[in-house]
């Protein structure tokens, strides 16, 4: 295990470009031990791709991305579809990337609620138990970081804030750092440190809002949920129009966010609306 | 024993299955069918390339699948076709090519029939030991690459992300696969190799609740097809190679009926 105070994982002004498109751009983010970062944004903002970059599964076209020595991860992606054509059963996909023993697979399961399905085939599960099989098998390979892409998709609303409950809760037991993608773009996990809001590049970030006390939210949410989730608030600067262009706090409206300083990522800053890039290459957010 | 034509394609049809087996069920899992027929029908560059430059065949065809298998890696990255157009492109045109070549060699005339289908009966005690030297180092580095190939198998980012390297796994995959072919085809033909590699592991599959049990079955299913092919040649005297992936075929299509029945009828007991 890494005992070193830096941070597990860095993008420094990292970006990818795809045929002349920046997917994601000048995008700063730290995550340190014990700690969990949220990602959210629109569709098509991003937020896989960051993580995909934070993971070393893909290179930054630009800026660096670095990681702790020795890092161990766990990954939940998003989407795994598994061949029908291949004989998998939870046990045996417990054990795809390091060995575990019967006692370290049994508690990773139990501790997902599925050890019941332990020798059900992985393709015959449902989109929720998929998501626990997913996390069972992260977790149990104790990583340094544990990266969630969407991990609550085709979960339902108590299922969600189970799972929130869990992640928290081997964030505590682990001690790991957690990067977390989630596809709400206002109510996030509440025991996120800090929120990072992208569309193509970071819009605004900050700490949620915790909502548990609001007499409002735990009517909405209920009292488990409330504990559970928060409330981000966006402090954006310009605003992504539906045809991909951006408008400024000062009402101005540019082709673009990006500008070759990078001016947007501090929010209390003037902006001199020379944007002088044509471009398509903001990651459109109509979609 | 070995001195029996019979029993030296027996032994040398045993070797191949075992390997074939446990190869062809990462060609099933992974959706590359079309892949093996590109490499096969390199083979027959291959062979021409050994005639012209008068080296080992075996040698030869291995090169020339193993350049075809690499170009398609690389072709991936740079060319902006899809997979399977590419691998229409190379396959044909590997083919093409050797035939081409053949024909300009005037001076050689080889059995085309032999080599599109092969000749397991003509192996000689020197081509039962590459086959079982070659097959022992193909499933030693098949056991060395399984954990992260299997991984990349069931998710390439995954892997990846998870410190399996999946790009060497695929690269060491197509290694095997070209050594496989490369000794396959004598045995079956260059014609026939992805039946060899398909059809024992697309039976296996209804039969293994695991990868590696899969993999296990499919190289028995391989060895059956082979044993029954070769005595069902001998029987009615009919071509080999295809006598053998006639037999997988029946194998396959026995495995198809019955067990689904017995399964149900033992669901329904507890």
């Amino acid at each position: 295990m890494l005992q070193m105070p830096q941070s597990l994982v860095r993008l420094d002004k990292a970006g990818v470009e795809r045929a002349g498109r920046w997917l994601v751009r000048d995008i700063d983010l730290e995550v340190e031990r014990g700690e969990i970062v949220t990602l959210i944004g629109p569709n098509g903002s991003g937020k896989s791709t960051t993580a995909r970059m934070a993971l070393g599964v893909l290179a930054p076209s630009e800026g660096r991305a670095t990681r702790a020595a020795g890092l161990r991860v766990g990954y939940v992606p998003q989407k795994v579809a598994v061949d029908w054509t291949l004989p998998l059963t939870v046990d045996r996909f417990m054990t795809l990337t390091n060995p575990l023993s019967r006692e370290e697979k049994t508690a990773a399961l139990e501790s997902t609620g599925i050890a019941h399905l332990a020798h059900a085939e992985v393709r015959n599960l449902s989109g929720g138990e998929f998501q626990r099989a997913l996390l069972a098998r992260a977790v149990a390979r104790r990583p340094d970081l544990l990266v969630l892409d969407e991990p609550v998709q085709g979960v339902d609303f108590s299922g969600e804030i189970a799972l929130y409950e869990l992640i928290a809760d081997i964030r505590n037991h682990l001690h790991c750092g957690v990067l977390l993608i989630s596809h709400d773009l206002h109510v996030v996990m509440a025991a996120t440190d800090r929120v990072i809001c992208l569309n193509g590049h970071v819009c605004c970030h900050g700490t949620p809002q915790v909502v548990a006390e609001s007499a409002e939210y735990r009517q909405l949410f209920g009292a488990r949920g409330a504990a559970q989730l928060a409330v981000y608030q966006h402090h954006h600067d310009h605003t992504h129009l539906p045809d991909g262009r951006v408008r400024h706090a000062d009402g101005t409206v540019t082709d673009h966010c990006f500008e070759e300083d990078g001016h947007h990522h501090g929010h209390d800053h003037d902006h001199d609306h020379g944007h002088k890039e044509t471009g398509k290459g903001d990651a459109s957010d109509a979609r | 024993m070995l001195d029996d034509f019979f029993v030296r394609a027996i032994v040398a049809g045993t070797g191949v299955a075992l390997v074939a087996g446990p190869l062809g069920c990462f060609i099933v899992w992974r959706r590359l069918a079309y892949f093996g027929d590109t490499l096969s029908h390199a083979a027959l560059l291959g062979v021409a390339i050994a005639f012209l430059l008068e080296i080992d065949v075996t040698l030869a065809v291995f090169v020339v699948s193993m350049t075809v298998a690499l170009s398609l890696l690389w072709l991936q990255r740079r060319a902006g076709l899809s997979a399977d157009a590419l691998l229409g492109l190379l396959s044909h045109s590997a083919l093409a090519l050797g035939l081409v070549a053949l024909a300009f060699m005037t001076w050689v005339r080889i059995d085309l029939m032999g080599l599109l289908f092969g000749d397991i009966l003509a192996v000689s005690k020197a081509d039962i030991a590459a086959i079982y030297a070659g097959g022992a180092f193909v499933l030693a580095v098949l056991a060395w690459v399984w954990k992260p190939l299997f991984a990349a198998t069931v998710n390439p980012e995954l892997a990846a992300a998870e410190g399996m390297r999946p790009e060497r796994a695929n690269v060491v995959f197509m290694l095997l696969l070209a050594i496989v072919v490369a000794i396959a085809m004598k045995i079956v033909g260059v014609l026939l190799i992805t039946a060899l590699l398909i059809i024992p592991a697309a039976t296996a599959r209804r039969f293994a609740a695991g990868p590696e049990q899969m993999a296990l079955y499919a190289a028995l299913f391989g060895v059956a097809a082979v044993v029954g092919g070769l005595f069902a040649s001998l029987e009615w005297d009919t071509p080999s190679g295809p006598s053998i992936v006639v037999t997988a075929l029946a194998i396959f299509v026995a495995g198809l009926i019955p067990v689904r029945g017995l399964i149900k009828r033992q669901e329904g007991r507890t």
